[in-house]
């Protein structure tokens, strides 16, 4: 808020240092990788880009997040929740993998963003159009019991599996924009000579 | 009937994979699917010709829409041409292709969704049926006059073919939308009956007028009547098989179709039949003429469609009873004459190289089999007996000598001339191509069976129809039924017949015919061109699509200028200026406003109001980014204050991922907004237009409120029917079940703006991830410039 920030940050080129190495791909394992691929992904950046503290509860917090994000999904037609909520539940847990470190948050799963965003809007619509079959109208709703012996029944609404193509789409959604926004502006930065670790605010360091 | 249509559509989707197993195999599946829809229709002749066939096929019943066919006696006469004409042309063009050429799968495909688009549309009862078919029709004209794309020459004919007819098209739609509001319905038998009785929207005659006007736009468009003419004679980039088709037998006759479709309806409405008759006329005439300027014989042929469809549109715009049956007669002979005379110009072309005039030399002693086809169809042409040409043209002059007044006497005359013109520039066609004009006899190949079968079929076609005279009568009677003879008891018992005696109409013939040998004769008509070169169409055309980019980019230029204040400013000034004025107008303040209703909203308040000031202070983008995450989290904490936790939820999150997108992206952007000693000349209108938008959005959220006193009416069968649907979240059922469309929508509003943002930022780079064959490691490749991507980028 000062004139001195202006000038500085006006003044401010590339940086002297060079954009750090990243590890070759499939390489040697490093000593503190977990042995599960799908907990952290391989390539978080060397040294001064990496905070412990924030890739371990990373580590324990993602799966944690998932489970709570698919709760919230299911959850949703008796309380707070559904599809839309438990999706950027989850789509926030990738953002902490990605502050965290990795470059592409969704890589370990093998599968691209827009192909996650494309199947949830595909299940969406044939759930749609699904009625139409039987010779209901679009987007009718059902209910199925499904009784499990000695746990008793679960009600199933059909209209919930609308919810998990909104889920899958917006888990899809936000995939692409740390793909886009996170990733790609990162590459960008690099590639324009300016060393910008994942996460950080330009300008605010 | 739907089935049948539903056939091509199919068919057309398995003929690609048929083509690269064998290309003449394909035009041959879709050759025998035309004939087999041509016997079906003849099958159904009585039928037809008396109360039609019908099938209706409800779409969306809350919305009026339904499919609803009918095949009469109009539908029945297109059939022949869009099915039997399209199915000899299937043969022509499985030899015009050859089995090898690249275009051949695309272009057999295309041909038969083509015809299957075109039967729906002849098929249509309902305007909005006839609508979409309609723009079918246009889509796959498109892509079959543009091919692969790979000559400049076929996009742009292309191009401007689907921007002339498709906005016509949607000039037609809103006259569809007008008229099916003024008449309650948009089946088109309820609408004549309508129209007859007097009872369509009486007092509203302006609002018919517009009507009206909008749907001729359409069919002028379409039917390339002037000032829209210039696609079709441009379209003929296209190979000659679909030149053939769509504009010798089905396409440009949709307008002529829709016009017959609804003149018995309308024809007694001066805005209807007025603008029909005299843009008619002037492009039989001005075709005609254009005609006997060109020197491709395409060309030549192109411009005699464009007279031929004025032609047609004269005699069905006027609506009475004898111009109905010459109508009809004249839409066969045209199709049984045209397209051999194309399909001859195609044979020309592949056996000569050349299908100039100038160029070919000596064709007629050589190949004597062509020249014979293209004369017998050429007299039909011209309207010489005993063709079916002749018995339409006959009865044309008939229909205008009995009308008599001075429509009658000026529309004859126009035809006469019109009929010259046509005589002559058939001369010149046959001159053109079969005389001996220069030392260099040109061509010499002889023509495939293939090539020249379908045309000969088509042109015995025409002279058979000519000496079944009373067939024809048959349909085109049962056509003119509901037209009147306009008082004329001689009208009333007019029929079709190769020969009515010598009289005035015989007179008239012998008049064009012989006038039109001598002005191709007498040369006038090449030094008239030089002296009097007539004024361009196409240019008035270029002119308008220049002016239209000339105006996006001036619009643009002033707009777009990449200053994020322009464009919010832009936004805002149009919310103050429409909302903000309606607000002024008819809004009203309530008057029990409660300052709060529990006391937590007072500090979450305050901490909102807080935060919205400062960042006004803010200067650096990272505070103002977070000043703006403590108003959104103030406002999910006031949702959670008045018990919606859903909705919170939803708030929190959507902040907290709004927050993180918004610091990826400042990391690119200076941390500071623009010099804080900005000139007050730049930060007044900002302030002035901040203010005036905030305020209207306070007012707008206050005043509508107020406009609500109970819950809404539609809450209690909601609240009503959660349980029902398995949900105790009244939310969550709304969201994907009462209101689930909303959802789909929504998401998909999602999808499309991810995959902007996506498409935005990584356009120029990607990973390109190979695996090296040496040394057994993955490459990546990242971004623009790698040789890849170029090649790419570029093709």
């Amino acid at each position: 808020m000062t004139a001195r920030d202006t000038s500085a940050d006006r003044a401010s080129g590339p940086p002297p240092e060079a954009p750090p190495e990243r590890p070759p791909p499939g390489g040697s394992g490093r000593w503190d990788q977990p042995s599960a691929g799908w907990m952290l992904p391989g390539t978080t950046p060397d040294s001064r880009g990496r905070t412990l503290v924030l890739e371990a509860a990373a580590r324990l917090l993602f799966p944690t997040v998932l489970v709570f994000s698919l709760y919230l999904l299911l959850e949703g037609h008796y309380g707070p929740g559904g599809g839309f909520s438990g999706g950027l539940v989850a789509g926030l847990a990738f953002v902490l993998r990605h502050i965290a470190g990795s470059e592409d948050p969704g890589a370990p799963f093998g599968i691209r963003p827009p192909v996650i965003a494309g199947t949830g809007l595909v299940i969406a619509v044939l759930t749609a159009l699904a009625p139409v079959v039987a010779g209901d109208p679009v987007l009718s709703s059902t209910k199925w019991y499904l009784p499990l012996g000695p746990f008793g029944q679960v009600d199933v609404v059909s209209s919930l599996i609308l919810d998990v193509g909104v889920y899958l789409l917006i888990i899809g959604v936000v995939l692409d924009l740390l793909r886009s926004l996170g990733s790609g502006i990162a590459r960008d930065a690099r590639a324009a000579g300016e060393h910008l670790p994942p996460g950080t605010a330009g300008g605010d360091r | 009937m739907l089935a049948v249509v539903a056939a091509h559509l199919g068919l057309a989707l398995c003929l690609p994979a048929l083509a690269r197993y064998d290309r003449r195999l394909a035009f041959g599946a879709g050759a025998a699917l035309l004939a087999a829809t041509l016997v079906w229709a003849l099958t159904q002749w009585s039928e037809a010709l008396g109360p039609g066939v019908t099938e209706v096929v409800a779409w969306a019943p809350e919305l009026g829409l339904s499919l609803s066919l009918r095949m009469d006696a109009l539908a029945l006469a297109m059939i022949v041409l869009v099915s039997g004409v399209g199915a000899l042309i299937m043969v022509y063009a499985a030899w015009y292709f050859g089995p090898r050429s690249r275009d051949a799968p695309r272009s057999a495909a295309l041909l038969v969704t083509f015809a299957g688009t075109m039967l729906g549309l002849v098929l249509a009862d309902d305007l909005l049926t006839l609508y979409v078919f309609w723009e079918l029709t246009s889509l796959a004209s498109f892509l079959l006059v543009g091919q692969g794309g790979r000559y400049r020459e076929n996009r742009r004919a292309a191009v401007q073919a689907l921007v002339v007819t498709v906005s016509g098209g949607l000039a037609m739609l809103l006259g569809i939308v007008l008229l099916g509001g003024l008449s309650g319905t948009y089946a088109i038998p309820e609408i004549t009956a309508a129209a007859h009785a007097g009872t369509l929207a009486p007092d509203r005659p302006l609002a018919l007028a517009a009507a009206l006007g909008l749907i001729l736009l359409g069919a002028l468009t379409k039917s390339a009547q002037v000032p829209f003419h210039p696609w079709l004679p441009y379209a003929m980039a296209a190979p000659t098989p679909i030149s053939a088709y769509l504009h010798a037998a089905s396409m440009v006759k949709a307008g002529v179709v829709l016009v017959a479709r609804l003149g018995p309806a309308f024809a007694a409405f001066g805005v209807w039949w007025v603008p029909v008759t005299v843009l008619g006329c002037v492009t039989m005439v001005l075709g005609g003429w254009r005609a006997l300027r060109q020197t491709d014989l395409k060309r030549l042929l192109a411009f005699g469609t464009v007279s031929q469809l004025g032609f047609l549109m004269v005699l069905f715009g006027t609506g009475s009873r004898v111009a109905a049956l010459a109508g009809i007669a004249m839409l066969l002979a045209h199709g049984l004459f045209k397209a051999p005379l194309f399909m001859v110009v195609g044979a020309i072309d592949k056996a000569c190289g050349t299908r100039d005039l100038r160029e070919l030399c000596g064709l007629g002693r050589r190949r004597r089999g062509l020249a014979v086809l293209s004369t017998l169809a050429a007299l039909s042409m011209a309207g010489l007996p005993p063709m079916l040409g002749f018995v339409g043209k006959e009865a044309a002059y008939e229909a205008f000598l009995l009308e008599g007044g001075v429509r009658g006497g000026l529309v004859l005359a126009v035809l006469v001339g019109g009929s010259l013109l046509t005589a002559a520039y058939t001369a010149r066609f046959l001159w053109g191509a079969f005389s001996t004009k220069g030392s260099q006899p040109t061509g010499g190949d002889p023509v495939p069976p293939g090539l020249s079968g379908p045309a000969w079929l088509c042109a015995l076609a025409g002279l058979a129809a000519g000496f079944a005279a009373p067939t024809v009568q048959e349909l085109a009677a049962a056509y003119a039924r509901p037209l009147p003879a306009l008082g004329d008891p001689g009208a009333a018992q007019y029929t079709l017949a190769l020969w009515h005696g010598v009289g005035p109409a015989l007179l008239l013939s012998v008049v064009a015919v012989a006038g039109g040998l001598l002005l191709h004769r007498s040369g006038i008509p090449g030094s008239l061109h030089v002296r009097f070169p007539a004024p361009s169409a196409q240019r008035g055309y270029e002119a308008v699509v220049t002016g239209l980019e000339r105006t996006a980019i001036a619009v643009t230029g002033r707009l777009q200028i990449g200053s994020l204040p322009v464009y919010l400013g832009c936004i805002l000034a149009v919310l103050v200026a429409l909302p903000g004025t309606m607000l002024l107008v008819g809004g009203a303040m309530p008057g029990n406003q409660q300052l709060f209703h529990s006391v937590m909203q007072v500090p979450v308040g305050l901490m909102v109001v807080v935060a919205a000031l400062a960042l006004t202070r803010a200067r650096r983008r990272f505070t103002a980014v977070l000043l703006v995450g403590a108003v959104g989290y103030g406002i999910g904490g006031l949702f959670v204050i008045d018990g919606a936790p859903d909705l919170a939820l939803a708030q929190f999150l959507v902040e907290t991922l709004t927050l993180v997108a918004f610091v990826f992206v400042l990391r690119r952007l200076p941390a500071h907004f623009a010099e804080p000693d900005a000139g007050r000349r730049v930060r007044a209108p900002k302030v002035v237009t901040a203010a005036c938008g905030g305020l209207l959005v306070a007012g707008m959220a206050v005043v509508l409120s107020g406009a609500r006193t109970l819950p809404p009416s539609t809450t209690a069968p909601f609240v009503a029917n959660a349980p029902e649907a398995g949900a105790t979240n009244l939310i969550s059922a709304i969201l994907v079940d009462f209101r689930a469309l909303d959802t789909i929508g929504e998401i998909t509003v999602l999808l499309i703006c991810a995959a902007g943002t996506a498409g935005l930022v990584l356009a120029t780079r990607y990973d390109r991830r190979t695996d090296d064959a040496r040394t057994g490691e993955t490459v990546v490749n990242s971004g623009a410039g790698v040789p890849e991507h170029e090649k790419e980028v570029l093709g």
